[in-house]
This record gives structure tokens, sequence and C-alpha cells, in this order.
């Protein structure tokens, strides 16, 4: 791949990155404002491209399809939160069994109206959809058809909603559950129901990603999440790392959210035509996110030496 | 004349781990009735089942049995969120009455909607700003020109004096405080105790706090109990206590439970 060719690849990792954006901010919600690493991701991603690849292929408007894409995954995310807190599984486990059992869900899914009454992939062409909301045919385009311009707009909206909803009185109250359930419930704050509702919300918003990220590459696979949590975790580090210390209202880090992802996906263009093999991003990705991950934890070990250095004297 | 009864407890049992080695009796069937308006501090020695009492009354576990009532409502089986509506609580670490990622502000809107339906209005209006700075002000620490700092960047002290706040904002029923100043230097700890008293006899609260410090618990409130093997087993009303001193107290220890008090705390504090 030459250099004009990256170039030329770039605009589409914008627009992807603008799509996984969305899914990151739903992750930010758990992992972040929770403090619960949901594994559900992987499966509620899918489960929101399968809903709205099904529903378009049935003559449903698109944009329906993705709310409806949206209220499934906040089903999926209720059941990681049943499990979670009405059964007392630790979250982690709770979203990989969820994230399991939406692997046969989605399958079903995508099988309706098959004779198989299941099916593993749905194609959505844009030649046959022509209403779709966005497309990566149009990446290159300079016209409004390109989907960056959508999905500037709908990331500017979900970050609209997301400040208003955590700045409510209902949202001050989740972001207490996630910072000091203890307080939290001694302030009266019912600690279950908050997770449960912040799991819900979250899980819907990684659906609707699905449900965009279906249309922008033209099918729906049941494997499409396969490691999507990551790249959320990923989107979310970058964007701490690299905006942390300029970005301290609530609005601003979920923009920064959004530009972890873009940078993440445009690094991978780059180590791609850098000559890296698809097939070892996953690897690559897993080992970036785990050294970030690290960072704060070898940060505090450095600090605790340099006390005991100091404690010599 | 004596006031209504504000809290009773009956009877109230609690073993922790029963049937393990690590089986543990902390509550061994306490009855106390507190009037309203009453402080009470609470004293005892290592596992005398003084924060045990504390958290069963605001619903951390639930209790073996015996009952728990507050202003004649029955609470034992109510979960600890619905009855944090009637109740303000302080505790022993500082770090777990506040959201130290939350700031200041938010903390106190937090607090002042104890109770209340949470809906989607704003979570904080102009006009609490105004009364939370007030009440701020008050705590004379200058926290009422940071109320937009993350509450994590305060000292413990600062912490708990704002704990002791967002407690009283909405006037509980009773206040739980479990040995709120055990984690501060003398001097804060001083400071945190007077601004309690304060908030205390200003409301007129009624109040059970439980102190490792002798001297604290007989010079505060209106009555002082002493708990053994999860029970009381010494209750001094306000007459007996402007009478005794820490030393009297002691003595009283070792005749009613047949040893000598061991408190790790109070052994550095004495």
């Amino acid at each position: 791949m030459n250099f004009a060719q990256l170039l030329n690849q770039l605009p589409g990792a914008v627009a992807q990155g603008l799509i996984w954006g969305v899914m990151a901010i739903g992750v930010y919600i758990t992992f972040r404002i929770l403090d619960i690493a949901d594994l559900t991701v992987d499966g509620s991603i899918a489960t929101g491209g399968a809903v709205a690849a099904i529903l378009i292929t049935q003559g449903v408007h698109p944009w329906l399809a993705a709310l409806i894409a949206f209220l499934a995954g906040m089903a999926a995310g209720a059941v990681t939160g049943v499990f979670h807190t009405v059964m007392g599984i630790p979250a982690i486990l709770a979203g990989i069994l969820t994230q399991l059992a939406l692997y046969s869900v989605n399958l079903r899914i995508q099988g309706i109206g098959t004779d198989l009454g299941s099916r593993a992939n749905v194609p959505l062409s844009i030649n046959k959809y022509k209403n779709m909301l966005v497309s990566l045919r149009n990446v290159g385009s300079f016209t409004l058809e390109n989907p960056i311009w959508l999905m500037l707009l709908i990331t500017a909206v979900l970050i609209g909603l997301m400040y208003w909803f955590f700045g409510t009185e209902y949202g001050c109250g989740l972001r207490a559950v996630g910072a000091n359930p203890q307080m939290a419930r001694a302030q009266g704050i019912n600690t279950n129901s908050g997770k449960l509702t912040g799991l819900m919300i979250s899980n819907g918003i990684v659906a609707f990603c699905g449900a965009l990220m279906a249309q922008y590459q033209g099918f729906s696979d049941v494997s499409m999440g396969r490691g999507a949590i990551v790249i959320g975790l990923a989107a979310v580090i970058i964007g701490e790392v690299i905006f942390g210390k300029l970005f301290r209202n609530f609005a601003l880090k979920l923009l920064a959210v959004s530009i972890g992802a873009i940078i993440y996906y445009l690094v991978i263009q780059i180590v791609l035509w850098l000559g890296l093999n698809t097939d070892d991003l996953k690897l690559l990705t897993a080992l970036v996110v785990a050294l970030f991950l690290a960072a704060p934890h070898w940060k505090t070990q450095v600090r605790i030496r340099r006390t005991k250095g100091g404690e010599k004297l | 004349m004596t006031e209504p009864d504000m809290l009773i407890l009956r009877n109230v049992q609690k073993t922790f781990n029963p049937g393990t080695t690590m089986q543990k009796t902390a509550l061994s069937g306490i009855t106390l009735t507190l009037h309203k308006g009453d402080f009470v501090t609470v004293i005892g020695g290592n596992g005398a089942g003084k924060s045990t009492m504390l958290n069963a009354i605001a619903g951390t576990f639930p209790v073996d049995s015996g009952d728990i009532s507050l202003n004649g409502r029955e609470i034992t089986h109510l979960p600890e969120h619905r009855r944090a509506i009637f109740l303000g609580r302080v505790f022993q670490d500082p770090m777990t009455g506040t959201a130290a990622s939350m700031n200041i502000e938010e903390n106190l809107a937090l607090a002042i909607r104890r109770g209340q339906k949470r809906g989607l209005r704003w979570g904080i209006s102009s006009r609490e700003r105004a009364l939370y700075r007030e009440k701020l002000a008050s705590l004379e620490l200058g926290l009422e020109n940071r109320m937009g700092s993350r509450v994590g960047l305060l000292s413990g002290g600062q912490r708990q004096a704002l704990t002791l706040l967002m407690a009283t904002l909405k006037k509980p029923e009773l206040l739980l405080l479990d040995e709120h100043t055990a984690a501060l230097d003398p001097k804060t700890a001083e400071k945190v105790l007077r601004l309690t008293n304060q908030l205390i006899q200003e409301n007129g609260l009624t109040a059970l706090m439980v102190t490792h410090n002798m001297k604290d618990a007989l010079a505060l409130g209106n009555r002082t109990i002493m708990m053994h093997e999860g029970n009381t087993i010494l209750d001094l009303d306000a007459e007996q206590k402007r009478h005794m001193t820490v030393e009297d107290l002691l003595a009283q220890f070792e005749k009613v439970s047949g040893r000598e008090l061991s408190n790790d705390r109070m052994l550095l504090t004495r």
C-alpha cells in the first residue's frame, strides 16, 4: 500500500471511529461511571445489528430500526443487570453469560423469515435499501451523503443527551452509585436499580451503534461484536490519556472518548499501511489496551518506591 | 415530662458467619430505647458490638431476630436505602461518607434529596447553591469557595465535616455517628466533634454516637451507654454522667463485666 492509498483510507477510518465512538460512549457509562466492566457489549452490539438488519430487510425505516435496536440492547443490558443484582453474580461473569446467550439469540433474530430459522449473516446492500442512514460507499464523497456528517451529528446529540441525563437528579444518583455505593445507599439511593438502569442505557447505546454499523458495512454478522469491549476500552483510555488533563467537563470527557475511537482507527490504518497483517490486529489491540490499563497501576508503584527511598534518610 | 420514643431496639440479635469457625455473636439480644432529642454516646471495648448496632439500625445487614422501630415505624425489614430516608450517617472512614469523584456541591445536592424521588429535573438548582454556600461557610473551613472542587481533593477532616453537613442538611430523625473522629488527628477530631455537638444542638437532633474517647463520651450528650459482648452493661443518664470521671467509668466497667476494658484505639487516646 502506498501513501496515497493510506490517505484514501483515512476518511473511512474516521467514519468507522465515529461509529465505534458511539459504542465507546456506552462503554464509558458502565466502565467509568458505574465502575463495572460490562462484557455484554460484545453480544449486544451484534444484537443491535441483527435487529436493525432484519427490520430494514422487512421494509422498516432505518431510523425506526435503529430505535428498536436500542430497545433490544436495553433488554440485553437488563438481563445482565438482573444476573448481577437479583442473582448476585459478579458483574464480569454476568456480562459473559449474557454475551454467550446473545450469540444464540442473534442467530435466531437474523434467521427470522428464513427456512432454517437461524442465520449467521444478513446482507444489507445500499443498492437495495437506498434509505439507509450511513454507508461506507459514500465515505469518499464530498456530499451530505458522506456518513461522517451524520455520525458527527449523532455523536453531538448523544453527548448532549448524556450530559443532560447525568446532570439530572436521577443521573447524579447514578454517578454516586458508581463513585461510592455505600454513600449512595446512605443517601437513599437504590444501588441495585441504579446499576440495572445504567447497564440498560449503556447496552441500548451499544446496540444502537450496532444498528449503524450494520448499515455502514452493508451487512450484519453474528460475530461482528467480537472484541468490541476491548475496542471500547481502547477508545476510553486513549481519550483519557490524551485529553484527561485538558477536559474536565463531562461532555468534553465523552467527546474525548469519541475522539479516542477515531484515533484508534486512524492508528489501525497506519499500522496496516506499515505492513501489519490484519489477522494480528486483535493481538495488537489487546496488548496496547493492557499496557494502557497498567499505566495507572505502575504509576502508583513508582510513587511507592520513591517514598520508600525518601524514608531511608 | 419525657419525650416520645424515637428509636426502639427490641431484643436484637446478630451473629456473623454462623456455623463456621469464624462465628461471632455481635449483638446478643440488645434492647434500647432512645427518646426524641436524646444525644447518646456509646462506648465499649473491641468487638463489643457498637458499630454492629449502628449498622443494624441503618440496615447494612439483616438482623437475625428482634425488631427495630423508628419514630413509631417498624423498620426491621426495610432495605438500607429506604431507611436512609430517616437517617443521617457519618462513618469512621472519611472516604465512606462522600463521593470522591464528585464535587462538593454535587455531594450536597445528593444529600439534600435524601428520601425524595430523584427525577429528571436538573441535579442542582441555583437557589440550592446559595444555601450550600451559607452552610459551608458555617463550617469555617473555607469550603464555600471550593464548591466546584472534587471531594477527593479534601483532607479527611474536611470530608468528615462535609459528611456531617450532608447528614444533617435534610433533618434526620436519627443521626448515627460511628467513631467519626477516630481517623482524624487530635486537633481536627476536636474541631469535628465541636461541629457535631453544634449541629445536634441547633437542629434538636436525636443522635447515637460511638466513640473511643471516654472523656468525650462523658462530656457530650445527655446519656452514655457502655456495651460489652453485644449488649449494654451500663446506662448513665445526664445526672449520673455529670458526676462520673473516666476512672470511675473504667472501674464500673471492670465491676460489671469482670474484666479490664480493652480498646486499641482507647489505649492510644487516654
